[in-house]
């Protein structure tokens, strides 16, 4: 058995604010060449988690190792950080805030392929205050790049992008990952998560409550398919049928093992079958079903 | 190291000198000022100061009349020779003493000298004048001249301070910081290219500003103008490491702008921007001390006005170095890249 070599790993993590625990004992390990996501809804504590991992927010307590010591010069020169806001210095071009940044690290990565790769070579010349939402992050990309990174951290980076953008970025990540670095995804999209991810830790409140591949995830949770149907075409309470139900926003959710089965047994409490749905459950199911409200609330 | 500071401070020099506002603000100003002075308002000051030759501290009014008037500040003084001086340099109005043979001291070139003379000679109209006046020896200097150094100098102190203490704030409110923290720069290497950033754009500012000043205006410039420069450059280096230690942990423009303020008021009122501090209380005269512009003003006078070397000027040269180390220090300890 080949065993992966761990290139990050928080242990019991915990942040405190007067009144409040934002992070409290926070705890996973990313094996080198993954992509790790960190899923939660705003407020969660995954920023914060991140930022201490990052050495840019000091943790109340808890230690961040990489590669086995613990995080400090090296793993400044080797990480690849890009925050979900970061703001740039004005009347600098898209050229020369790459090789500012660039200049700061001893590792740097060739800039003509890395333009390339990020899709900036038209806008080398422009002024950082000019550039759109998805150039901007393409360029906060770049800056994350100019030191060839071993680890790539991206908080939130599709946030604010149009549906076209984002997928351009996701295609970028994984342009990256392909290259032979590792990510950390902070992300409350969770098409993002499944696409991009290898791993994922939900948090919620400050904590992990649940980790794993995607796929295992929603296997360890769900047998089967979920039923949608909105809730003014039942006829009945909700508790006479049988199976695991949800109700949300109007629609109530059924999961089910026997799809055929299912619906025989809601034929005589249905009114309409016309705007019924059948579909694989997602992260989303999967955090409702644990915290009882939505990744984006 | 080079490398990373270099780099910062290279992308700070963009960002200034692209911001074209600020960019011309910073230059016209104390040229409106020095102009606006020098031509608009006849280039003096309100304030009557007049020595008084004496040996003792307290001024007795009563062996003189001229000693009862009311909005002019008598100082006593002891040295002649330096007080000579001190009515060549503006720093007093006129010198008087009193006794067995009266007489007066008064720069021709002073207006506020001329008007406290006429004082002077009207103040005894019971009797027919007997107060002789005598010549001062050397050169008198210009109004323009002895307040040349005080504008640049205030140029410099509210370019360096405000110029750097906002930006860090904004970097760090901005998030700027943060990004920066994230790299491999530490906190001495930020503070080390904020503060060469700013010394060499400031210091290129008042070459210019200088220059153009002395040869419309004909200033006075005895001594040599690489020790000037010297000054220049170490007194910015000294007020813009002040900048950043007030600036070193706010996260508000509206604070930094008030503790900004806090500095620079008494800082322009008692380092002899616009006026002498001759007169003052020994309290304020070394508070004084304290501010690196008093040691750039008083350095850079001496070089204008009386051709002092650069040994002449060490003593000065030093306070500010050592002023500049502890800014620094004090910066690098306590600064903070993000808002918590």
């Amino acid at each position: 058995m080949v065993m992966m070599t761990t290139v990050l790993e928080a242990r019991n993590l915990v942040k405190e604010y007067p009144g409040v625990t934002a992070v409290n004992g926070v705890s996973f390990s990313v094996p080198e060449g993954i992509c790790f996501g960190l899923l939660g809804p705003n407020g969660a504590g995954k920023t914060t988690t991140v930022e201490i991992i990052e050495g840019v927010l000091a943790a109340t307590s808890g230690e961040v190792y990489y590669y086995g010591a613990p995080a400090g010069t090296r793993f400044r020169q080797e990480a690849g950080i890009q925050f979900q806001n970061t703001a740039l210095q004005d009347f600098l071009t898209v050229r020369e805030t790459l090789e500012m940044f660039r200049a700061l690290y001893d590792r740097k990565a060739d800039l003509e392929p890395l333009i390339e790769q990020c899709s900036l070579g038209e806008l080398l010349d422009r002024d950082n205050r000019k550039l759109s939402g998805g150039q901007r992050q393409r360029l906060l990309l770049a800056v994350a790049l100019v030191n060839r990174p071993r680890l790539v951290f991206l908080d939130e980076p599709t946030t604010g992008l149009d549906p076209q953008a984002r997928r351009n970025f996701w295609d970028l990540v994984q342009n990256i990952r392909a290259q032979g670095a590792s990510i950390v995804l902070t992300t409350h999209y969770m098409d993002e998560a499944q696409i991009l991810c290898d791993d994922i830790a939900i948090m919620d409140a400050g904590e992990i409550i649940t980790q794993g591949s995607p796929d295992e995830l929603l296997r360890r949770r769900y047998k089967g398919l979920i039923i949608e149907l909105p809730i003014r075409d039942l006829t009945d309470d909700l508790r006479q049928i049988e199976h695991t139900v949800h109700e949300n926003l109007g629609i109530v959710e059924i999961v089910t093992g026997d799809v055929s089965a299912s619906l025989q047994q809601l034929s005589p409490h249905v009114t309409s079958l016309n705007h019924i749905k059948i579909r694989q459950p997602n992260l989303e199911d999967l955090f409702l079903d644990l915290t009882g409200h939505s990744l984006r609330a | 190291m080079f490398g990373r500071i270099y780099a910062i401070f290279q992308g700070r020099n963009r960002e200034f000198l692209r911001d074209k506002a600020s960019f011309a603000w910073n230059m016209l100003l104390p040229v409106i000022l020095i102009f606006g002075l020098s031509f608009t308002l006849g280039g003096d000051r309100n304030a009557y100061t007049v020595g008084v030759l004496q040996d003792g501290e307290a001024i007795v009014e009563e062996q003189h009349p001229f000693l009862e008037m009311r909005y002019i500040r008598f100082v006593p003084i002891r040295d002649k020779d330096d007080a000579l001086i001190k009515i060549s340099r503006h720093q007093l109005d006129l010198l008087v003493e009193f006794g067995d043979a009266p007489r007066y001291w008064v720069n021709p070139d002073s207006a506020k000298g001329h008007f406290v003379e006429l004082a002077l000679l009207q103040s005894d109209s019971n009797t027919p004048a007997r107060i002789e006046k005598e010549k001062i020896t050397g050169d008198a200097i210009r109004y323009a001249d002895w307040v040349l150094p005080g504008i640049l100098g205030m140029n410099m102190m509210f370019s360096c301070m405000f110029g750097v203490g906002y930006v860090v704030v904004r970097y760090r409110k901005n998030g700027f910081l943060k990004r920066l923290r994230a790299t491999p720069l530490s906190s001495f290497e930020f503070i080390s290219a904020q503060v060469a950033s700013r010394m060499v754009l400031i210091t290129g500012i008042t070459v210019v500003v200088f220059t153009a000043t002395h040869i419309i205006l004909d200033t006075r410039m005895e001594g040599s103008y690489f020790t000037l420069f010297l000054v220049a450059i170490v007194g910015a280096i000294s007020m813009v490491s002040l900048g950043l230690v007030i600036s070193a942990r706010v996260t508000s423009e509206e604070l930094a702008g008030g503790l900004l303020n806090m500095v620079n008021w008494p800082m322009m009122l008692l380092s002899g921007v616009w006026f002498s501090l001759e007169g003052a209380g020994p309290f304020l005269q070394n508070l004084a001390k304290v501010f690196p512009l008093t040691h750039v003003l008083d350095a850079a006078r001496s070089v204008m006005l009386d051709g002092a070397t650069l040994a002449e000027v060490a003593p000065s040269l030093g306070a500010l170095t050592a002023l500049s180390a502890v800014f620094i220090g004090i910066g690098a300890r306590v600064f903070r890249w993000g808002p918590f």
